[in-house]
């Protein structure tokens, strides 16, 4: 995701470290770094979550209001994601139009939810074809040290699970979001022959390939995006599945906290 | 829109005993909460909580200035970048900036480039970043507020903080650090930063009305004020520096901070 520099003795040392099954900080390569999450850290947004992921910190605010639906879908919420890379989050950030990193966090973190049907569209449905809930959801990222798939998609999640319908605007109470599914994301990185899961910075800056999993409560894949210029063996990917939907069921725990 | 009229015949901004609506005299700040090196990838950054407002402020720096064309041979730039997330406000804010942050970026800039000893590195840029997470009036203030601590951390070489509140007119009142209602529903509102140790004024605007004599009440308000946030912000960093002091202690003979 970025044009940082990573000298060739870093890179060296990380490809020994993996190749020996281990990791510069220490990690086993099916560990994941400690998660925390708080929900409802903005009082202006209806659902909110603040998820640091190590050292990557990422805030993701949902907004809804009501609007029309699409004519193709007049009994169906609407759902829009953005993600926002801004500046203060890492130096190889720049202000300006998102660039194609941003949307492609933004992208997959929407199919993950979409797809998986995580919320019931069609009870977001006031007036068919006239009024309907809309969800804006924002990826705010905050301090980038690797892995923003997954750290964005538990923020949505968890935002998500604690959002609000506001009651205020169709003259009524507020009510929770209808969640029906609890797909988790994990990422694996490749480094040369070896795969670690939820790669650090340097980790990410010098893998061939990253694969980000999706799995449901019932353990089914529910949506995949394979990145960066390398490639994946068929048994490699089952093995990325089968790891992310184990790692995935603690995950899980932790969101729904 | 007949639910503002109802609040604004409603709303009572000052009781009779010279209360606000949050219970503060009209001298008072709400409270604030300074904290200096919270981001990882940052050269220096604060975090600031001001009422209801939200601020994170990370800087970068000196470095290479982009775009190119703008490098100073005999300086480096202040850059500063104020961006509101899109749930930081009540309605969703379109991502990226609008009039409004374009025109705070900039007096922001020039206010830090009054203190930051540019001529020291020429050719660069020092870049600031202000994410505004949650919004309840203020909020350029607070970033103000947290920016000055966030280069401090970076260990840019300034000759003093900045600190930055603003006083208005509520009721026909002038009052200190009007909240999001207040400012709503108030007369006046009008935002400085000052140089505590010199009282040089780097930051002022102001929209509404006021006599002379109101303006006077407002900046000795704010003057007065500015004190108390520029003991906060030199309290934050002493604790920060402290904990690394600690540490290197623990860390044992040799080890220095």
């Amino acid at each position: 995701m970025s044009s940082e520099v990573i000298s060739a003795l870093m890179r060296e040392h990380i490809v020994k470290l993996v190749a020996s099954g281990k990791r510069a900080d220490g990690r086993g390569p099916e560990e994941t770094r400690p998660l925390t999450i708080e929900k409802n850290y903005i009082k202006t947004a209806e659902g909110s979550a603040r998820v640091r992921l190590g050292n990557t910190d990422v805030l993701v605010g949902v907004k809804i209001s009501t609007g029309e639906p699409y004519p193709d879908t007049p009994n169906s919420g609407v759902l829009t994601t953005s993600a926002e890379l801004v500046p203060l989050a890492s130096p190889t950030f720049e202000s300006g139009p998102p660039r194609p990193e941003a949307i492609e966090l933004a992208r997959v973190v929407d199919r993950g939810i979409r797809e998986t049907k995580t919320v019931d569209m069609e009870k977001l449905c006031i007036t068919r074809g006239e009024k309907v809930w809309v969800l804006f959801i924002d990826i705010h990222a905050l301090d980038y040290d690797g892995n923003l798939f997954d750290a964005a998609s538990y923020g949505t999640l968890s935002a998500l699970s604690c959002a609000k319908l506001p009651g205020r605007m169709v003259g009524g109470e507020d009510q929770p979001l209808p969640i029906q599914h609890w797909p988790v994301s994990v990422t694996a990185a490749k480094i040369r022959d070896k795969i670690v899961f939820d790669p650090a910075l340097d980790e990410e800056r010098i893998a061939d390939a990253r694969l980000t999993v999706d799995t449901d409560e019932n353990g089914d894949v529910r949506a995949m995006q394979k990145g960066l210029s390398g490639s994946f063996q068929y048994d490699e990917v089952r093995y990325v599945i089968s790891t992310a939907r184990r790692l995935g069921n603690g995950i899980r725990e932790t969101i729904r906290a | 829109m007949e639910d503002i009229e109802h609040i604004e015949k409603e709303i009572q901004l000052v009781d009779a005993n010279g209360r606000r609506r949050d219970g503060r005299r009209l001298d008072e700040l709400r409270p604030i909460k300074v904290e200096a090196g919270v981001l990882k990838r940052a050269d220096g950054s604060a975090y600031v909580e001001w009422g209801g407002n939200r601020v994170l402020a990370a800087v970068y720096g000196p470095r290479e200035a982009h775009p190119r064309h703008l490098q100073d041979p005999s300086r480096a730039l202040v850059q500063c970048r104020y961006n509101m997330a899109p749930f930081s406000v009540s309605d969703r804010k379109r991502p990226g900036p609008d009039r409004r942050s374009v025109e705070i970026s900039k007096v922001v800039s020039e206010a830090f480039t009054a203190v930051v000893f540019t001529e020291q590195f020429p050719r660069t840029s020092v870049d600031i970043f202000i994410e505004v997470l949650q919004a309840d009036a203020g909020t350029r203030c607070a970033g103000i507020t947290a920016a000055a601590v966030a280069l401090a951390d970076a260990g840019i070489p300034m000759r003093d903080l900045v600190a930055s509140v603003a006083s208005g007119k509520i009721a026909g009142q002038v009052a200190l650090d009007l909240d999001k209602e207040e400012d709503n529903f108030g007369d006046a509102d009008c935002p400085m930063a000052v140089v505590p140790r010199t009282g040089e004024i780097v930051l002022l605007q102001m929209d509404g009305h006021l006599t002379e004599s109101e303006f006077d009440q407002a900046m000795r308000y704010s003057m007065d004020a500015a004190k108390r946030i520029y003991e906060m912000q030199k309290d934050a960093l002493r604790r920060r520096y402290a904990v690394t002091a600690l540490e290197a202690e623990a860390a044992g003979p040799g080890v220095t901070a």
